[in-house]
């Protein structure tokens, strides 16, 4: 292992990748930052330039800087504008936003950066030790246990985005996972309740959904009531963190890395879940007066999906770099890449090219570093971002929010749709309804479906639920946490 | 009845077409030697179809009886909001929507702009036009030139006048 720590050293730390991990971070950071450009994007747009490179060292070295980049812009906005423009960063607004209109911007980035740099680095740490082990633990997973691990995520963020109404966060999750049902499969082959519209062929845009549940109602409740932004000037009053608050979120950040890493290595599930498992988690555990604070400003809220997307992201290129197989979207585009580039990630990548595979590993730790040491610095002018005009600063949120949709689908009608969708999502946080169920369920909602299908092919039916025991370990672990905040509710009934 | 049953009723219409659809017609073309496997297209969303009708019955039967809490912004009062200007501001993004292909990026564009600032009150009209235009030729360049994807900048008929 040595050896090849080494050899990684070498190759990214020589001028040219350096300058490279350096470019991929500080693009990801700043697209990243716009909603609506996700990591998938972004990646996809740096192709070209990455093959052009021509060394397959480098090309993997910037896009994992720009994919590192892009989840930390996306905290970003989500922290200083609610409007994540990646799954993975969702989460992180629920405490981040909150802290950002109580005037604590300034704190709420610095604990996402320390957070993040913890995040990726233990993440790093983990991926170099456990790599080869790891990716047999992941091919133990069949679909039964992705479906029923699925569930485990759709319930727990029920279990928390209700805030008391369970049942109408179930609901979302269920509406999620019904538009996710929306056009032509790719395990069917067939068009489903298109109603025979041509536009909806391929299904609702993930992009488009997520600004019309986030970015537009958000900033139309900016105009309704006019506040927040620009309240404190946009000055970053206070980037320090205190000993005590520091030691409050030392163990958050240590737990999360090492559940959001692991979470990250299995296919499928990444960032996106890590980040609400590690925040649900986090609340779970945290003493009941801190557990209210949830949702309302609290570091650890912060801390923990911060952490934990960062570690996923991680993990996820433990099954593409050891064993071929992409865990995500985001490490699909890499597989793509490298297959342009004539490697072949597998479980021979660690012995017919170490140098490319360490390199990897070891531009991990210097683009976590660089993150850190850039994006910590530059929080005091990223924030200036809240001390632009109301006026100019609300257009310019809605043109995002339409480009970001029209980027992702290049298709005019997606923008009616954003619209439509924007004013069903304002309908639903006039009316309380949690909207982050809903695009989780419609994110996981196709692989849900196709691992479920999968199962039921495999087994002739629905037995794999108690032939497998993992699965029904993993499924009652689901019911639990849905039935959790009813118990609690009633003992605190019953206590009164 | 409050605002979240009056959507939970929607949404129980919603599920139950949907599940209509799942049930009774969906796997009406389906191929014989289909219809033996155990998983058909219609499976997962009937599934789907029957938690939704559930969940929505649950809201709006009150089941889960919770403190109604007013968000942000109480909907009820909703005359004492904004509202005139957020109306507005959707307009404008349908028309948007609209324009952006036949009027070209760069007018619908800094137009959106502009005129989106005007109706949250700004009247700073040379610094508005300063903003809209360049922040439109940055996003139209990077879009364009940087990332490779078509936009029209210019009105349909002028391209179709240089064209010919």
């Amino acid at each position: 292992m040595l050896e090849g720590i080494l050899i990684g050293l070498q190759t990214a730390l020589s001028l040219q990748n350096l300058l490279v991990v350096i470019g991929g971070c500080l693009i990801g950071t700043f697209i990243g930052m716009l909603p609506g450009l996700g990591p998938m994007s972004i990646i996809a747009i740096m192709i070209p330039i990455a093959i052009s490179m021509g060394d397959p060292s480098a090309a993997l070295i910037l896009l994992a800087g720009v994919y590192y980049g892009a989840i930390f812009g996306g905290s970003t906005s989500s922290i200083l504008l609610n409007a994540p423009g990646v799954a993975g960063t969702v989460a992180s607004s629920f405490d981040g936003y909150p802290m950002a209109q109580q005037g604590k911007a300034g704190k709420a980035l610095t604990i996402a950066a320390i957070a993040s740099f913890a995040g990726g680095t233990i993440g790093a740490i983990l991926l170099m030790i456990f790599a080869p082990m790891l990716s047999s633990v992941a091919l133990l997973f069949h679909s039964a246990e992705y479906f029923a691990l699925m569930i485990v995520g759709l319930s727990a963020i029920a279990a928390f985005a209700g805030q008391g109404q369970v049942v109408k966060a179930l609901l979302m999750t269920v509406l999620g996972l019904i538009m996710a049902t929306v056009g032509e499969g790719a395990l069917f082959n067939l068009p489903r309740f298109t109603a025979g519209i041509m536009d909806l062929q391929s299904g609702f845009g993930f992009i488009t959904l997520a600004m019309a549940m986030f970015a537009l109602p958000e900033a139309i409740f900016l105009v309704l009531k006019p506040k927040n932004i620009g309240d404190d000037g946009g000055e970053i009053k206070d980037l320090r963190i205190s000993r005590a608050e520091a030691r409050s979120i030392a163990p958050v950040i240590g737990r999360q890395s090492i559940q959001g890493f692991f979470i990250g290595v299995l296919p499928g599930a990444g960032a996106t879940i890590a980040s609400f498992l590690g925040y649900a988690v986090e609340r779970n555990i945290a003493p009941k007066h801190e557990q209210d604070e949830f949702g309302k400003g609290s570091i650890k809220g912060l801390a923990a999906p911060e952490s934990a997307n960062n570690a996923a992201c991680t993990g996820s290129f433990v099954p593409l770099l050891t064993l071929g197989i992409p865990g995500s979207g985001t490490t699909a585009i890499l597989l793509g890449a490298l297959i342009a580039l004539n490697v072949t990630p597998g479980p021979r990548l660690m012995i017919d090219e170490p140098q490319i595979f360490w390199a990897v590993i070891m531009s991990m730790f210097i683009g976590n570093l660089v993150l850190l040491i850039l994006n910590l610095p530059l929080i005091p002018y990223i924030a200036k971002v809240l001390a632009i005009p109301r006026n100019y600063l609300i257009p310019f949120i809605l043109f995002f929010t339409l480009m970001g949709a029209y980027i992702g689908q290049n298709n005019a009608t997606e923008l009616l749709i954003l619209v439509g969708f924007g004013v069903c999502g304002i309908a639903l946080k006039f009316a309380n309804y949690p909207l982050p169920p809903l695009l989780i369920g419609f994110i996981l909602g196709g692989m849900m479906e196709d691992n479920f299908s999968r199962s039921m092919q495999l087994y002739g039916g629905v037995s794999f639920i108690w032939e497998r025991p993992m699965t029904m370990g993993l499924l009652v672990l689901a019911v639990v946490l849905v039935l959790l905040p009813g118990y609690r509710a009633m003992r605190a009934k019953r206590a009164v | 009845m409050a605002l979240d049953r009056w959507i939970a009723l929607v949404l129980l219409g919603i599920c139950l077409v949907y599940g209509y659809t799942a049930f009774f017609t969906m796997d009406e073309g389906l191929a014989p030697f289909a219809r033996r496997n155990p998983v058909w297209p219609s499976t997962f969303p009937k599934v789907l179809s029957v938690f939704g009708v559930v969940a929505s019955l649950l809201i709006l039967l009150g089941v889960e009886k919770g403190e109604e809490k007013v968000g942000d912004i109480d909907y009820r009062r909703l005359h004492e909001y904004k509202l005139g200007q957020a109306l507005i501001l959707l307009g404008l993004m349908v028309v948007y929507a609209l324009c952006l292909r036949p009027v070209g990026f760069l007018l619908s564009t800094s137009l959106f702009l502009l005129i989106g600032s005007f109706v949250l009150g700004e009247r700073k009209w040379l610094l508005m036009l300063v903003i809209s235009l360049s922040a439109t030729f940055i996003v139209w360049y990077l879009v364009q030139e940087v990332l490779g994807i078509y936009m029209r900048p210019l009105p349909m008929f002028i391209t179709q006048l240089i064209g010919a």
